[in-house]
C-alpha cells in the first residue's frame, strides 16, 4: 500500500501541474494573441488565426502597426488624458476619503454615525443606475474658470475627475484600517496638545501605507478602464481617454493590425505595473472582501 | 475609538465634509433624482418646459397584455389554413390599431404560443425593453452562480501548497486588470464566424467535424458567448476574494478533520464550506451587482443585436438617456434596474441568512 502511494506521488504532482497549466493557458492566450498580432501586418494576422501561429511571433514582424496607429489617431493625447484624469483622481481620492474616514473614526461630532451609515449605504447603488441622471446634473453645473462663469461640465477634465473622487468603498476601506490602529497613539497626541490636522498628517498618515496602496490600486483600475462615463460626457476628441479613443479606429475601414497595436499599447503598461506589484494588487482586491 | 474626552463638532464636520459633500452631490442626489426624473418627460436639451407625467414612463416600458386570436374561418366554418397546414390568424395589428381596443394601442407582439385552435399572443408596449429585461435577468441568473463556482474552484486550485503556485495565481488574475473594452474587442476575433480562433480550435479538436458558426452573429449563441467572455475576464477577481476567505479558516480544523479520517469531499463539506459562508454571501451579491451592470461588452461586441438578442437594461438606459437624449426614459430604466438589484440582493441575503 505504502509503496503504491509513494509511486503515485510524482504522477499526481504532474497531474496537478497539468491542470494548473491548462487553466493558465486559457487566461494567457487571448492576451498573447493581442501582443503578437500587434507586430504583424493585418493580412497575415487574419490568416494566422487559423493556426497556433496566432500566438507566436512568426512571419513578417515589424513596428509598422504602431507607427500607423499614431498616424491615424492622436494616441499620445488619449494616453495623456487618461494618465492625467487617473492620476489626479487617485491623489484627490486618497486625500479626501482618508480625511473623511479619519473624522468618522477618531473625532466625536454630532451626526457622525448617521453620515457614516449614509456613506456605507451608497455601496448598494451601482454607478450604472445613476449615470443618466448624473449626466443631466453635470450638464447644468456651473464652473468658475479662467474665462469666468460657465454652465455645464460636459467635455472637460473636471467632469471625468470630480464625480469619481469620493465613494463609499474607499471611505469604508480607510475606516476599517483606522479602526485597527492603536487608539492610544491618538489619545497621547491629543494629550500633548496636537491639533487634529497634525494628528492626521504626522501620526495617522505615516502608518497608513498599506491602505493607501489598496485604495490607490482600486481607484487606478476603475479610472484607467473607465468607459461608460467618458463615453456619454466627452464628445470632444481633446478630452477623450484611451478606452473611448478606441472608437477612432472604427470610423472608416478598420485596420486590425493598428487596433491590436493600440490595444497592446494601452494594456501592456498596466499589465507590467500589475506584474511588478502583483502582491499589492491581489491584496487590494482581497481586502474588499473582508467584511466589517 | 473616537475621543470621549472632547467633542469637536466643527473640526469633525470640516474633515468629513469634502468627502461627504461629493458623495451627496454625485451619488445620492442623482440616485433620488432618477426617481423624480422618471415621473417627468425631461430631455437632455429641450426648448419645452419639463412636465410631470405621473407613471406614464413606467406604463410605456412595462405595459403587457395577452390577447387571444381565433383562427380565420372559411365560409363553411372550417379553419383557414396555409399551404403548410398552419392556421391563419388575423394580424395582431388589427387589434392594437383598432379603436375598439384603446387599451392595446401602440403595443407590439413579443411572442406567442398555441392554445388549442387559438393563438395566444403576448403584446408589450416596449418589446425591446422586455427583451433587454429578460436578457439581463438571464445573464445574471447564469453568470452569478457559474462565475462564483468557477472562482471557488480556481481558489481551491491556487490554495494548494505547491512550488510556484504564486505564478499561477498571478496569471489567473491577469484579465482582471485588463479593461473589459479591450477584452471585448479581442474576443471578437475568438468568436469570429469565418476564421475565428474558437471555430478553429473546435474544428481542430473534432478533427474538422465541427462546422464553424458566427457566435456573435447568431441570436441563439450571442448572449452565451458574451457570458463566457465576461466570466473569463472577471473570475480572477472573485477567486482572490474566495482565497482570502479560505485563508481565514483555521488550519487546526483541517488537522482535526484529518485525524477523524475525513475524505476530501467531507473536509470540503464540513470544514471549508461552513467557513466560507460570509464570503459566499458577499461574492454572490457583488457578482450580481456587476452582472446587472452589463454594458461595455454589448457596446463593443454586438450593439444589442442580432435581433435584440443581447439587449440589456443598462444598454437601453444609455441608448435612450444619452443616444436619444430621452433622460426621463433612461432614468425610468435606471430605477427599474436599481429596484431589481436591490430586490435580488435582499433575497440572496435572506436565503443565505444564519439559521437560528
Amino acid at each position: 500500500m505504502a509503496m503504491v502511494s509513494a509511486d503515485n506521488r510524482p504522477l499526481r504532482l504532474a497531474a496537478r501541474y497539468a491542470v494548473l497549466l491548462l487553466v493558465a493557458t486559457i487566461f494567457v492566450f487571448p492576451l498573447l494573441f493581442m501582443v503578437m498580432s500587434s507586430f504583424k501586418p493585418t493580412q497575415q494576422m487574419l490568416a494566422d488565426t487559423a493556426s497556433l501561429r496566432a500566438f507566436l511571433p512568426v512571419g513578417d514582424l515589424s513596428l509598422d502597426n504602431y507607427r500607423d496607429a499614431f498616424a491615424r489617431a492622436p494616441v499620445a493625447l488619449f494616453v495623456f488624458n487618461s494618465v492625467l484624469v487617473t492620476g489626479l483622481t487617485v491623489l484627490l481620492s486618497l486625500a479626501i476619503c482618508s480625511l473623511a474616514a479619519f473624522s468618522f473614526v477618531y473625532m466625536n461630532w454630532r451626526g457622525r454615525g448617521l453620515l457614516l451609515s449614509i456613506v456605507l449605504a451608497t455601496l448598494i447603488i451601482p454607478f450604472e443606475t445613476i449615470a443618466i441622471p448624473l449626466l443631466l446634473i453635470v450638464s447644468k453645473l456651473p464652473w468658475v474658470g479662467l474665462d469666468g462663469l460657465q454652465i455645464g461640465w460636459l467635455n472637460s477634465y473636471r467632469v471625468q475627475i470630480i464625480p469619481w473622487i469620493a465613494d463609499g468603498l474607499t471611505i469604508f476601506l480607510f475606516v476599517q484600517y483606522f479602526k485597527d490602529l492603536p487608539g492610544e497613539l491618538i489619545e497621547a497626541a491629543r494629550a500633548e496638545g496636537a491639533t487634529w490636522g497634525q494628528i492626521y498628517r504626522r501620526v495617522v498618515m505615516p502608518l497608513s501605507g498599506p491602505v493607501l496602496a489598496t485604495a490607490a490600486i482600486l481607484k487606478f483600475l476603475i479610472m484607467y478602464n473607465q468607459y461608460l462615463w467618458p463615453l456619454i460626457v466627452v464628445q470632444q476628441e481633446s478630452y477623450r481617454p484611451v478606452m473611448v479613443g478606441l472608437g477612432y479606429f472604427f470610423q472608416l475601414n478598420v485596420a486590425w493590425g493598428e487596433v491590436m497595436a493600440y490595444l497592446t499599447l494601452i494594456t501592456v503598461p498596466v499589465l507590467a505595473f500589475y506584474l511588478v506589484l502583483q502582491r499589492a494588487f491581489i491584496a487590494s482586491i482581497a481586502s474588499t472582501g473582508v467584511k466589517g | 475609538m473616537a475621543s470621549r474626552l472632547t467633542t469637536s463638532n466643527r473640526a469633525g464636520w470640516g474633515f468629513a465634509l469634502p468627502g461627504f459633500g461629493l458623495i451627496a452631490l454625485f451619488i445620492i442626489l442623482p440616485f433620488f433624482f432618477a426617481f423624480a426624473l422618471s415621473l417627468t418627460n425631461q430631455r437632455l436639451v429641450s426648448p419645452n418646459p419639463t412636465e410631470y407625467v405621473g407613471l406614464q414612463n413606467y406604463g410605456d416600458l412595462l405595459g403587457l397584455a395577452v390577447i387571444e386570436l381565433e383562427p380565420e374561418r372559411l365560409d363553411d366554418g372550417s379553419i383557414d389554413r396555409d399551404a403548410d397546414g398552419n392556421a391563419r390568424y388575423p394580424r395582431v395589428r388589427s387589434i392594437t390599431r383598432s379603436d375598439d381596443f384603446p387599451q392595446y394601442s401602440g403595443m407590439r407582439e413579443w411572442f406567442r404560443w398555441q392554445s388549442g385552435d387559438n393563438a395566444r399572443v403576448v403584446i408589450a408596449s416596449d418589446v425591446v425593453f422586455m427583451k433587454a429585461l429578460v436578457n439581463t435577468l438571464t445573464f445574471v441568473a447564469v453568470v452569478a452562480p457559474v462565475q462564483a463556482a468557477l472562482a471557488l474552484v480556481l481558489a481551491l486550485l491556487i490554495n494548494q501548497k505547491l512550488r510556484g503556485i504564486n505564478v499561477f495565481r498571478t496569471i489567473y488574475f491577469m484579465p482582471v486588470v485588463v479593461s473589459i473594452v479591450v477584452v471585448s474587442l479581442l474576443w471578437r476575433f475568438i468568436y469570429d464566424g469565418n476564421d475565428g480562433l474558437l471555430n478553429n480550435l473546435l474544428a481542430g479538436l473534432t478533427f474538422g467535424a465541427f462546422e464553424g458558426r458566427d457566435w456573435l452573429g447568431d441570436p441563439s449563441t450571442a448572449l452565451g458567448a458574451i457570458m463566457a467572455m465576461s466570466i473569463w475576464q472577471a473570475v480572477g477577481f472573485h477567486m482572490v476574494i474566495w482565497l482570502a476567505g479560505l485563508q481565514t479558516i483555521s488550519p487546526t480544523l483541517y488537522e482535526a478533520a484529518e485525524i477523524e479520517g475525513a475524505g476530501r469531499w467531507q473536509t470540503f463539506r464540513y470544514v471549508t464550506w461552513p467557513g466560507l459562508r460570509n464570503t459566499a454571501v458577499l461574492i454572490l451579491i457583488v457578482i450580481t451587482m456587476q452582472a446587472f451592470a452589463l454594458f461595455a461588452q454589448i457596446d463593443v461586441m454586438t450593439n444589442g443585436g442580432p435581433l435584440d438578442s443581447t439587449q440589456t437594461l443598462v444598454f437601453q438606459a444609455v441608448e435612450r438617456g444619452y443616444g436619444r437624449q430621452d433622460i426621463s426614459g433612461g432614468a425610468t430604466i435606471s430605477v427599474i434596474l436599481f429596484v431589481l438589484v436591490l430586490t435580488i440582493s435582499l433575497i440572496q441575503r435572506w436565503l443565505t441568512r444564519e439559521k437560528a
